[in-house]
């Protein structure tokens, strides 16, 4: 893949050109490398943010000074230098990117071909130079959509906003919910978006009202280019419903090393949020050179008596992810779902999985895992199912397949199960198999090339977590499946 | 149509086709037979082109190409079908949607336009009806959960879609009662024409009274050891390979 890699080479001398001229040139819009106090202060500063806010973000920042990385996970991190990296720099911003298609990463471009973007859109996600910032016309052709949906939504009293408009406009909601399902020092890579996050999602849904149509990232964000370290937070009142689609299912190229993104559910009594991630963060070469490290702390709080969350998680991309969607079931009768692929090839390493944390009464947990593991790579499912000693009436049911391509990779599982409760019926299921040569000829028999014959099999694998997906997503996170495992057989 | 010609096959390194050629022509009908682990199943899934099957020396030309030299699928889009010996099940895909990617795949490739939904549900239905196959079987798993015999149905009903140019049936016969049997043969009947050639292998002649062969071979330790009409089957029967091959 020589012309590959001279395309990248290009992009990456364009770029590293620019990171080197960004900070004189266009100075007050960009923080200098490197992390300290005045750092901290300058986003908040930007940000125009409350002085709570950035006391907030100073707590946070000090006790990350004391924390370490976490090294429990299954992953081979190489070491990171959080002070040669930009903490408040939009990525892909004017002069940032390639001037045009042309100086794309062709393995990119017939990764969207094959997704079937449109060029134009194709143009906004590789963040080619005067390609539109707003996505929603390209794609839909018409600007009116985003339009219609912001006034159906203010009709609903839904709130929906990025999370440093909401600071602004509803300090009192931000501030009651921020950290309270992912406290400041949960872990290194939380604690550090808490002193740093650049921007993210604030959603608020009323009481009783069910979200009228399906919130997404991709609507949001496609006019900010949201950087490296997202926050999210959905507050899901009493009685209220709401679908969210996270990110665009499109791979995104991203020079950024790190990625450390919050993400904070709260659902109160009879609520239900179902949060849906499609994620294809670029994973790097064939050699295991570049891509993302996608660490990312997502949990939510079944505060509210039979209150559900439900994550569901497609993981093609990022080189290294760490990953772990959890739900803390506090009220009664509450209910936790976790529906995960982690697609690994190559040199990419995955360690993902949950948490059930069983606090209430009759709460409940289901969780179903899919890992396909390809090339080189690594892929561990690391589940804890905790059921607390007042917890009674408890059931968790856990299903963990590991589907196997070729016999240079590795599939592990490891679940933990801490139940303080002798009445709770925890039931857990593990099986590991290699893809069968019998089916994959038996697609090509029947006409199919060996990528769709692989995407075929593979998403019959994962039929169980794929259909948990809503329509929007569910065809091209199918096709995504098999561009991931390209080159995998034979 | 189909040319083998003194064909080699090795598997594992152990030669299982010793020299094989063979003569289809549009329109016929070839019954293979022979006692077990003679290597009809070989021969089948080298034509197909599976991967471990390991051609020695021979040729094979197919529709004037060298059939050796183009990858299964193509294969396939070529026209040429094979009903396994033993269907493989897919869990988590349904028979719908396999065989409407295999359909749009194969016209793809010889560069038609694609079914659409509508299009090719009615084409489906249309079939299966022909073969006894419920919908509600259609929208299921591919073969799990399937009996022997609806196994082998379900192969007839993908045949019947994808249309073939060339139908190689692995035991298609074995395993089913008599009615699906003869189910089964109007099936595999109703793809004749004179455009079009049937490779039957079967164990039994059973089969050959509902489906009538223009040629029967004997093959056995990898070679055809006799060749003959209709009528070679029915020997058969009466003596056994044993006595028909020495
Ligand atoms: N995949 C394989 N690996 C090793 N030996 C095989 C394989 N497939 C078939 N054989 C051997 O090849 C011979 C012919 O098998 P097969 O073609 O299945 O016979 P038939 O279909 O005529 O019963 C048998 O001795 C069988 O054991
Ligand atoms: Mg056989």
């Amino acid at each position: 893949m020589a012309a590959t890699a001279e395309t990248r080479e290009q992009v990456d001398e364009a770029t590293g050109d620019y990171k080197y001229g960004f900070v004189t040139e266009i100075e007050s819009d960009f923080a200098p490398k490197g992390l300290n106090e005045d750092i901290v202060r300058f986003i908040s500063e930007k940000k125009g943010e409350p002085q709570w806010m950035l006391d907030w973000r100073l707590k946070a920042y000090r006790a990350w000074l004391k924390m370490t990385e976490p090294q429990w996970a299954m992953l081979d991190i190489p070491p990171i230098d959080y002070q040669d990296a930009y903490y408040y720099a939009a990525p892909k911003q004017q002069g940032d990117g390639p001037k045009s298609l042309d100086e794309v990463d062709p393995e990119l471009l017939r990764t969207y071909e094959k997704l079937g973007i449109p060029l134009e859109e194709q143009k906004v996600l590789a963040g080619v130079e005067g390609a539109p910032k707003v996505a929603v016309d390209a794609v839909f052709d018409s600007v009116s959509v985003a339009t219609t949906f912001r006034a159906e939504l203010e009709k609903a009293g839904v709130i929906f906003m990025s999370i440093s408009e909401a600071i602004r406009e509803y300090p009192d909601l931000v501030r009651k919910y921020l950290g309270s399902v992912v406290p400041i020092r949960d872990n290194f890579f939380a604690c550090l978006n808490s002193a740093v996050f650049s921007d993210g999602t604030f959603v608020y849904i009323p009481e009783g009202v069910r979200c009228p149509m399906e919130l997404s990232t991709y609507f949001r964000i496609n006019a900010e280019n949201t950087g490296q370290f997202e926050r999210t937070l959905i507050v899901a009142d009493a009685g209220s419903y709401v679908s969210y689609l996270e990110g665009c299912t499109a791979p995104q190229r991203d020079e950024n090393q790190l990625h450390a993104a919050v993400v904070e559910l709260v659902a109160l009594d009879d609520a239900e949020i179902k949060y849906s991630t499609v994620q294809n963060w670029y994973p790097g070469d064939k050699d295991g050179k570049g891509g993302i490290y996608n660490f990312v702390t997502k949990r939510g709080l079944c505060k509210g008596k039979r209150s559900k969350i439900s994550w569901t998680q497609v993981e093609t991309g990022s080189a290294i992810t760490w990953k772990y969607p959890s739900c803390v079931l506090q009220g009664d009768e509450s209910v936790g779902e976790f529906y995960s692929v982690a697609v690994t090839n190559n040199r990419q390493q995955a360690d993902t999985g949950t948490k059930m944390i069983h606090q209430g009464r009759n709460t409940r947990s289901r969780i179903i895992s899919k890992g396909i593991s390809a090339g080189r790579s690594n892929n561990t499912y690391r589940g804890l199912v905790r059921v607390q000693a007042g917890a009674s009436g408890v059931r968790n049911f856990t299903q963990c397949d590991s589907l196997l391509m070729g016999d240079q990779c590795g599939a592990h599982t490891v679940p933990y199960i801490e139940s303080r409760n002798p009445g709770a019926q925890i039931e857990h299921e593990a099986t590991t198999s290699k893809i069968s040569e019998d089916q994959m000829f038996y697609c090509l028999q029947r006409g199919l090339d060996e990528e769709a014959a692989v995407e075929m099999v593979v998403n019959g694998f994962a039929k169980e977590v794929m259909q948990q997906l809503p329509m929007e997503f569910a065809v091209e996170a199918q096709k995504l499946l098999g561009i991931s495992l390209e080159g995998s057989v034979g | 149509m189909l040319k083998i010609d003194d064909l080699h096959v090795s598997v594992d390194g152990t030669e299982i086709i010793k020299g094989l050629s063979l003569e289809v022509k549009p329109g016929e009908v070839h019954a293979i037979m022979g006692p077990n682990g003679a290597g009809k199943s070989t021969l089948a899934s080298t034509l197909a082109g599976r991967d471990a099957y390991e051609v020695t020396a021979g040729s094979v030309h197919y529709a004037g190409k060298d059939l050796l030299a183009l990858a299964p699928h193509e294969r396939a889009g070529e026209g040429i079908f094979l009903g396994f010996q033993y269907p493989v099940e897919i869990p988590g895909v349904s028979n719908l949607n396999f065989l409407r990617t295999a359909l749009n795949a194969q016209r793809r490739y010889r560069g038609e336009p694609e079914l659409n939904g509508a299009d090719f549900m009615k084409l489906a239905k249309d079939k299966a009806k022909d073969l006894e196959m419920s919908l509600d079987m259609l929208k299921r798993f591919v073969n799990v959960g399937f009996s022997g015999g609806e196994k082998k149905r379900n192969e007839m009903v993908q045949m019947a879609v994808l249309d073939p140019k060339l139908a190689i049936l692995d035991e298609t016969d074995s395993g089913l009662d008599i009615d699906a049997l003869k189910t089964v043969s109007q099936g595999i009947n109703a793809l004749r024409g004179s455009d079009r050639a049937i490779l039957l292998i079967t164990h039994y002649q059973r089969l050959l009274d509902y489906v009538v062969p223009d040629h029967v071979h004997v093959l056995a330790d990898g070679r055809i050891v006799r060749s003959g009409g209709k009528d070679l089957a029915h020997e058969l029967e009466a003596q056994g390979y044993a006595a028909a091959v020495a």
